[in-house]
């Protein structure tokens, strides 16, 4: 299509759309630009702008399209030309031209270059070789996971932020991994020798093998080319079979370069402070450009900045970008480490105030300059702080710095609330958004939750490492501005979850109906409910369903309505609309005759099977008519319902103990087995899960679950609050050298007084940080009975001891309960056509594309309606 | 529990194109949960009866994942009407509009529906 401009309609080039580019184009739109000028975009890769810095989250799960920055149908409401897959090739500045590698040629008013960087690659033999990497795109992450498919060992090159998270990426791809850093220390821009030192103990506790002070000297490959190994600059080789090349990135200003821009003497495109180049109609922005203070900028902060500065000056408002900071913090491997300010303590008669405990690997240290006032710092092992202290840089802190860096607990832990910030104190950093502007998100534009500030200020929607601090400064405003925060349990309820357990014990009440409509909201009374507080409400009435005399079948009369729709189904629903089973296989011990049915039924239903993290068996591709047949099958066999589906017990692993561990101390397969069918089918605000050691050494990993219990020679250990998942928390001892009654005991107090006091979905662990008092409240009410509820406690949980019943057995037995498991109300017989699979490895994986075609076409292959 | 004759003879019907589709007996349905239904074009809708007993109908397909699974979620109310979360990544759909309440740009089928 050739370019039309009429000569009053002004045309606006961007070249690259990546980050920067991206929120140039949205700071347009918000100024009005897009319908007062053509905008065309030449963006490089295959997509359209996503965030680069979340791109390693990939691995975590986030799919591309959700890494995408452009929302829905802005593009086209804007009227933006976005041209994917077509760089730019050459500007002709005398004519205003660019040109792109199609051939599609436009005329340009004003051109904005935001090309990037790109990544560093050292000059060492064999460094193209098949099986070297760079880590920049999501398409080179995509490589990287496919090739790591046939690998065993990673290499990574470079020892820096990006490094270190690449790194993180190989190990998670299940790659013995090494880091190799010239430098003699990792993040060596970041962080200080001491800080160094402790990030290296922990990145090495994990398993990961670091080579500091070390080059590569070659990349070293086999017959057929591919990657085998690395030379190192000390002598030694390492074996390797992939390598990812981290080793900085530099300006890509090519195009600049080559249509005769200034360049920085080290590169980029050299921009005055209203980002213009030397050629006035055209600016440079982002990772491509030399900022006016002599700097190139490898965030995307200072990036944003540019991409509003250039906005600006476009429309002729005044505004300027002369800098900013570096603050960084990492977001993977499970090391907090984070740097802001001045941290390596530049600037001239500044001080350092330094804690460091190399045994938990824990390095703070703040730089304070001469009139007090902190002026940066680094963080490793423990950054809880960073939200805080990077807002205060540049201020004296409302307390001695000593008491900032002092762990919680020793000496006066420093009370420091986002109220001791000044307004003008930067809040979020990647978008640059002060505590005043927060502020007025709640005073003046009236919003109320965390979800409408973020709306509202962009704050917390980048690296989302100042969301806690954002959390508090809104809950704080709110209190200030006489709203009283509301701390109900959802639009229906104003009581918490602990006051809706009060209330359905003391008034013995079993009905949902009768709740919502004697104590729900006003305006909700009389209404459905919704999604958060029936599934809740329905967890409160089934704890204590015996005791208030409630049915105990969760799928009972209106009980059914108000289950999620995995309790509704007694199965977790998958990607597709199917669903996995998972039989109870208490402490992970299983007869060869009851492995042999789960096999015969596995195979006999072509579901998906895999050993679980749980020491259990998880068959998937379920469809909902198939639920009742297979579990009458299993039922047959002596399983009943592992509660997978539920906020309830899961598992209790167990290591194989004394019977056969020389190391053994006492019968943890035996206690395993004993507490999983004690509190099995027991509901509660969260899943709960647990695991008996027969010793020390652990090896059920007792101390990452919510209870969980270690043999020693004269009985049992009795871990609190653990947690596996997203924030691991060690568990806390509650109490020690306990016999097997005492222990049992313990353990039914514990769990219900959780189950009394806790939010919904709030684990053990996030319960036990936040009640008032911590572990040593729960110790007193729960060992010392210091509110007389003990008695109480128990005789909750020996009714639910007593009342239990498999919810599968009950199911497969009535014909009433089961003739909701049908794919059709009107056609119980046809099974849903769009549960498909397809083969994997020699099983079966849910057919995704059939999912993204509409039925019709998919049934009938025609597009026709 | 008694049900009136009369009552379990009560079909739900539900306007496909020009012609009335009957699916099933009112009393097939639980109030506050919803079926799934299969249209003689092969697309599937996802019915519900809340709990005033209104019937409401909309498509079953999920289009944040493509599954049809929007019978499985669970009914509630936001401002005065009735909606389904899904399943599956818990966004909100209106039962008489089909209307997403959580993303503007994104809306499913909605079927008339009569019992009689
Ligand atoms: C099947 C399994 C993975 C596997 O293939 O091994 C699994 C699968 C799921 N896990 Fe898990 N988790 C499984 C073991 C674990 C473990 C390991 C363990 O239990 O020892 C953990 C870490 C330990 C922990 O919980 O402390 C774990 C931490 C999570 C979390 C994070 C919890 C947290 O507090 O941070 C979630 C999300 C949540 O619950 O909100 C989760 C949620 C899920 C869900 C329910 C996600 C979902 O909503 O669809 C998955 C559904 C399974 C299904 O459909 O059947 N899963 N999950 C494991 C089942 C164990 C079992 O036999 O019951
Ligand atoms: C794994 C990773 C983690 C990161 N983590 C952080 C972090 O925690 N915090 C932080 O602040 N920053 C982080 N960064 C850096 C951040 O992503 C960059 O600062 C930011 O993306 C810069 O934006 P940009 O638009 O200048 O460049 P980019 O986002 O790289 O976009 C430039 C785009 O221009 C395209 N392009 C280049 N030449 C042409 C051409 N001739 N024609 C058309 N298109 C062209 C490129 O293909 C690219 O798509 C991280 C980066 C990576 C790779
Ligand atoms: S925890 Fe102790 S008893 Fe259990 S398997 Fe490990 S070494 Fe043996
Ligand atoms: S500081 Fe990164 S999102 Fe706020």
């Amino acid at each position: 299509m050739p370019a039309m401009t009429t000569p009053t309609t002004p045309t606006i080039v961007v070249v690259g759309h990546g980050m920067v580019g991206q929120r140039f184009l949205e700071a347009l739109a918000e100024r009005g630009v897009a319908g007062r000028a053509r905008i065309v975009v030449l963006c490089e890769e295959p997509r359209a702008a996503y965030d680069r810095v979340q791109l390693t989250s990939y691995f975590s799960g986030r799919t591309p399209d959700e890494l995408s920055l452009v929302e829905g149908d802005f593009m086209e409401r804007h009227g933006i030309e976005l041209h994917l897959d077509d760089p730019a090739e050459t500007i002709d500045r005398d004519a205003r031209t660019v040109t792109s590698r199609a051939g599609r040629s436009f005329t340009y008013d004003t051109l904005v270059l935001a090309t990037g960087s790109y990544p560093f690659v050292p000059p060492v033999p064999n460094k193209d070789a098949e099986g070297c990497f760079v880590y920049r795109t999501i398409e080179d992450l995509l490589a990287i996971e496919e090739y790591a498919k046939t690998a065993r060992t990673g290499a990574v090159v470079g020892g820096g932020l990006l490094g270190l998270e690449a790194a993180g990426a190989l190990k998670g791809l299940g790659l013995t991994t090494h880091i190799v850093e010239f430098a003699p220390r990792l993040m060596p821009a970041q962080v200080d020798d001491g800080g160094g030192a402790a990030l290296l103990r922990t990145i090495e506790r994990m398993g990961l093998t670091v080579h500091t002070g070390t080059g590569t000297q070659e990349i070293t490959v086999d017959e057929a080319g591919a990657v085998n190994g690395m030379a190192l600059s000390d002598g030694s080789v390492l074996d390797t079979d992939l390598v990812v090349f981290s080793a900085g990135v530099r300006p890509r200003d090519q195009l600049g370069r080559a249509a005769g821009l200034a360049i920085g003497e080290r590169g980029g495109i050299m921009v005055d402070e209203q980002c213009r180049t030397s050629d006035p109609a055209v600016f440079a922005i982002g990772e491509c450009a030399l900022a006016s203070d002599g700097r190139v900028y490898g965030l995307v902060a200072p990036g944003y900045e540019m991409a509003e500065t250039a906005a600006a000056t476009i429309t002729e408002e005044a505004r300027s970008f002369t800098g900013a900071d570096m603050s960084t913090k990492l977001k993977l491997l499970g090391v907090d480490v984070a740097s802001f300010g001045d941290a390596h303590g530049a600037a001239e008669g500044c001080l350092d105030v330094v804690y460091s405990d190399s045994r938990s690997g824990v390095y703070k240290k703040l730089v304070i300059g001469s009139e007090g006032e902190l002026l940066g710092g680094v963080l490793v092992g423990d950054a809880d702080a960073y939200g805080m202290l990077r807002p205060l840089t540049g201020s004296v802190p409302p307390v001695a710095p000593e008491q900032l860096v002092m762990p919680a607990g020793i000496g006066a832990p420093a009370a420091l609330g986002p109220s001791s910030l000044p307004d003008d104190a930067v809040i979020c950093s990647c978008h640059n958004v002060t505590k005043g502007t927060i502020r007025g998100a709640v005073t003046e534009h009236s919003c109320t939750t965390v979800p409408e500030v973020k709306k509202c200020t962009k704050a917390g929607t980048g690296c989302g490492s100042c969301v806690k601090v954002l959390g508090q400064l809104v809950n704080a405003e709110l209190e200030a501005s006489g709203v009283e925060v509301d701390k109900g349990l959802c639009g229906c309820f104003g009581q918490s979850r602990q006051e809706l357990y009060e209330i359905v014990h003391t008034l013995r009440l079993t009905s949902y109906q009768e709740i919502l409509d004697r104590h729900g909201r006003e305006t909700a009374r009389g209404g459905n409910g919704c999604e958060i507080c029936k599934p809740a409400v329905a967890s409160i009435i089934a704890s204590l369903a015996p005791t208030i005399g409630a049915g105990g079948y969760v799928l009972d009369g209106e009980q059914a309505a108000l289950q999620d729709t995995n309790d509704h189904f007694l199965a977790n629903m998958q990607k597709n609309g199917s669903y996995s089973i998972v039989p109870r296989i208490p402490g992970g011990e299983i007869t060869p005759e009851k492995l042999i049915v789960i096999g015969e039924v596995a195979r006999d239903y072509g579901l998906y099977t895999k050993i679980t993290g749980g020491q259990r068996i998880d068959l998937f591709g379920a469809r909902v008519d198939q639920l009742p047949q297979i579990w009458a099958r299993l039922v047959d066999a002596g399983f009943e319902s592992g509660h997978a589906y539920g906020k309830a017990l899961r598992t209790v692993k167990s290591c194989v103990g004394q019977t056969w561990c020389r190391y053994g101390v006492q019968d943890s397969v035996k206690m395993a087995i004993d507490l999983e069918l004690r509190y099995r089918g027991l509901r509660s605000p969260h899943k709960l899960k647990s695991a008996v050691s027969g010793c020390q050494r652990e090896c059920a990993e007792a101390q990452s679950k919510d209870f969980g219990v270690i043999a020693t020679a004269n009985g049992w250990n009795l871990y609190v609050g653990g947690n596996g998942g997203a924030t691991p928390r060690h568990a806390d001892l509650l109490a020690q050298d306990l016999s097997d009654a005492e222990l049992v005991r313990l353990i039914d107090r514990f769990l219900m007084f959780y189950i009394r006091t806790a939010d919904r979905l709030e684990r053990t662990s996030t319960w036990l940080e936040r009640i008032e008092g911590g572990l040593d409240h729960v110790r007193d009410v729960v060992v010392h009975d210091a509110l007389g509820i003990c008695a109480e406690l128990e005789s909750l949980m020996a009714d639910h001891v007593a009342n239990y019943r498999d919810e599968w057995s009950e199911t497969i037995n009535d014909p009433e309960r089961l003739r909701r498991f049908v794919s059709f109300v009107n056609a119980p017989d046809v099974p849903d056509p769009t549960v498909k699979f397809v083969p994997e490895r020699d099983q079966v994986k849910p057919d995704l594309p059939l999912l993204s075609i509409r039925p019709l076409e998919a049934l009938e292959g025609s597009a026709a309606r | 529990m008694t049900i009136a004759p009369e009552k379990t003879q009560t079909q739900v019907q539900l306007r496909v194109g020009h012609e009335w589709f009957a699916l099933c007996a009112l009393s097939l349905l639980t109030p506050g949960r919803g079926v799934a239904a299969l249209l003689p074009d092969g697309t599937q809708a996802a019915v519900f009866v809340d709990r005033e007993g209104a019937v409401h109908a909309i498509d079953n397909r999920d289009p944040f994942t493509g599954a049809q699974v929007l019978s499985r979620g669970l009914l509630g109310s936001a401002a005065g009407g009735p909606f389904v979360a899904s399943p599956l990544l818990k966004q909100r759909f209106d039962l008489r509009t089909g209307r997403c309440l959580d993303d503007d740009a994104v809306s499913v089928t909605a079927y008339e529906v009569r019992v009689g």
